[in-house]
């Protein structure tokens, strides 16, 4: 799918009504995923209150509020990581490239190697590091030789800037990485199945200011080719990776913004007081 | 401040004298074992030779050896750990991966928890009732063989279970995240992360059953046996022969009961070597179990 960069999408984003794109550095690009109405539980304790929004494709979305306000549940139902939940329960619709995702003709193997997913806590698998990246590309059968995977296997760790690092020592166990590499390596799992979307569920919150500074300038390189949703509890860093910005507080989606405006200007009460840091 | 060192030299007492209580509690275990341990060692060292391992139970006790039951030891061993180890895990890997949470398998966990504290002779009743007579399997390697792997499956589903749990929620996700079904997820990550876990379960079990004597005398094992059962590997086609498993057999918990309960004490010297052997084979399957864990345990981190 091609889009003109260069034209402003004159689309806007619900919550954002009031706000003109233009006022905004970055376009809004046209939705790769769209919510409405989404409800989540946990058995009986709704977690999730009709939700609705639009994610545009090739550009950063960042879901910032308190802990517990429902922004990692909700980037979980993205990819239906919360399926192994057992009592969970979605109510509502989510479309990613116009298909419902929670449809019952959708196979959950096929969305997950669409949508990645990179988690907070680093979880390399205590294989080696090329083992590691190669797994979603062996299990899934998406490489012809093995030149072919090897290839592979490089290219999504040079896209996630861990090349260099490990290159001499690919068959050692991933184990053996610090923590800002194995989220690094992660991010390479994740790419080298070649996803369109790419879920983070605060990748850096476990790094130290170094390792988040390379995951985050990693981020803003991956947008080119990625759509990509990250849920952060750092709001700088929210406001220095992302193009878009929404708000949850209490399960409900209070404001979604482009991200300057947001922390500028934002439109509710509750979201500035969020980011003026006088509660959470 | 000279009432503060007071409390706190008085705190230290405490400290020292709970210090000497733990040493001597210890102490008591660990001399206790050894003194039963150099016991058998007197009275049986003198019977362990290549003859005693070699010659079949005999009237003179000086003749007498555990051929007989040495071998049906071993063949009931890889009976249970044949069966046991298969139905336990798969069983247990159901249980904590599988199994929706409600009350049916609620009620199957506690029943299996329960069932490991089964004393073991009723698992040797009810194999007398339902291998021997309904299903007509006979006082064989079989029926011995099967009524340990029925003794030892919730040890093994248990162990399973605790294995699997000590693997982070993250892995599962990361697997699942990268387009892998359930299967896979258990088939290349749960199965083998969770090897020295269930490894080590399913040997300590093993090493349970080998000194089970209760059950195995309540189906009819024999105490005095004067030949070996038909080998595995025959001469023709197809080379391969069952026959075995339908043979009776001796353990070596049961010569041992055999010798102990004869007035002749050389007998009883006898008893003393059959048990040598017994705690040698059982502390060299927990080696083996202490090895597993420890090599797997510095290969995997989490």
């Amino acid at each position: 799918m091609s889009t003109d960069l260069s034209k402003p999408d004159s689309r806007l984003l619900p919550g954002s009504a009031a706000t003109p794109v233009g006022s905004v550095g970055a376009a809004t690009r046209p939705a790769k995923i769209s919510v409405r109405h989404l409800n989540f539980y946990y058995g009986k304790s709704q977690a999730l209150f009709d939700i609705s929004l639009d994610i545009p494709e090739r550009m950063v979305t960042a879901f910032i509020g308190p802990s517990g306000c429902g922004k990692s549940t909700f980037l979980r139902t993205l990819n239906r990581m919360n399926d192994i939940i057992p009592g969970t329960r979605v109510e509502g619709d989510i479309l990613i490239d116009n298909a419902d995702i929670y449809a019952s003709a959708t196979d959950v193997v096929d969305l997950r190697l669409r949508v990645g997913m990179v988690f907070q806590k680093s979880n390399p698998f205590p294989k080696s590091i090329f083992d590691n990246v190669a797994y979603g590309l062996r299990i899934n059968r998406m490489t012809s030789s093995k030149s072919d995977l090897k290839a592979h296997v490089e290219q999504a760790l040079k896209d996630a800037a861990i090349w260099e690092e490990v290159k001499d020592r690919l068959n050692q166990s991933a184990l053996g990485l610090s923590g800002g590499q194995q989220q690094r390596l992660c991010i390479a799992r994740a790419l080298a199945i070649r996803p369109s979307v790419i879920l983070m569920d605060e990748p850096a919150s476990a790094l130290d200011p170094m390792a988040t500074a390379k995951i985050e300038e990693l981020i803003v390189e991956l947008k080119k080719q990625y759509t990509i949703v990250i849920v952060t509890h750092n709001m700088q860093q929210a406001a220095r990776v992302s193009d878009i910005t929404a708000f949850y507080w209490l399960g409900k989606l209070i404001e979604v913004n482009p991200t300057d405006k947001m922390f500028t200007n934002p439109i509710e009460k509750l979201t500035e007081d969020y980011i003026t840091g006088r509660f959470g | 401040m000279s009432d503060f060192k007071h409390i706190i030299a008085k705190r230290k007492r405490q400290d020292f004298l709970f210090n000497i209580v733990g040493i001597l509690c210890t102490l008591v275990g660990i001399l206790t074992l050894g003194a039963l341990l150099a016991d058998l060692l007197i009275d049986g060292l003198v019977r362990i030779n290549w003859t005693f391992l070699t010659s079949f139970p005999s009237r003179f006790a000086e003749r007498a050896g555990i051929l007989s039951s040495w071998v049906g030891t071993l063949l009931i061993m890889i009976v249970t750990a044949a069966t046991a180890v298969p139905l336990g895990v798969a069983a247990g890997i159901y249980l904590e991966e599988y199994a929706r949470r409600n009350w049916v398998t609620n009620l199957i966990e506690i029943n299996i928890a329960n069932l490991a504290g089964v004393p073991s002779i009723i698992y040797g009743l009810m194999a007398l009732s339902l291998l021997v007579y309904q299903f007509r399997l006979g006082q064989s390697v079989l029926t011995g063989g099967l009524t340990l792997a029925f003794l030892i499956l919730p040890i093994v589903i248990v162990a399973t279970r605790e294995a699997l749990r000590t693997i982070p929620q993250g892995i599962r996700e990361a697997a699942y995240a990268l387009g892998s079904t359930k299967w896979q997820v258990v088939r290349h990550h749960l199965l083998p992360y969770s090897l020295g876990g269930t490894m080590t379960g399913i040997i300590i079990a093993l090493s349970r059953a080998i000194g089970e004597t209760a059950p195995l005398i309540t189906i009819g094992a024999l105490t005095f046996i004067a030949f070996l059962p038909p080998p595995p590997i025959k001469g023709q086609a197809p080379f391969v022969s069952f026959e075995w498993l339908t043979s009776p057999f001796s353990v070596l918990p049961i010569q041992m009961f055999n010798w102990v309960s004869r007035p002749d004490q050389d007998f009883v010297v006898n008893a003393a070597g059959a048990g040598l052997v017994l705690i040698f084979v059982t502390l060299l399957l927990n080696a083996i179990a202490i090895a597993i864990r420890y090599r797997v345990r510095k290969r995997i981190k989490w």
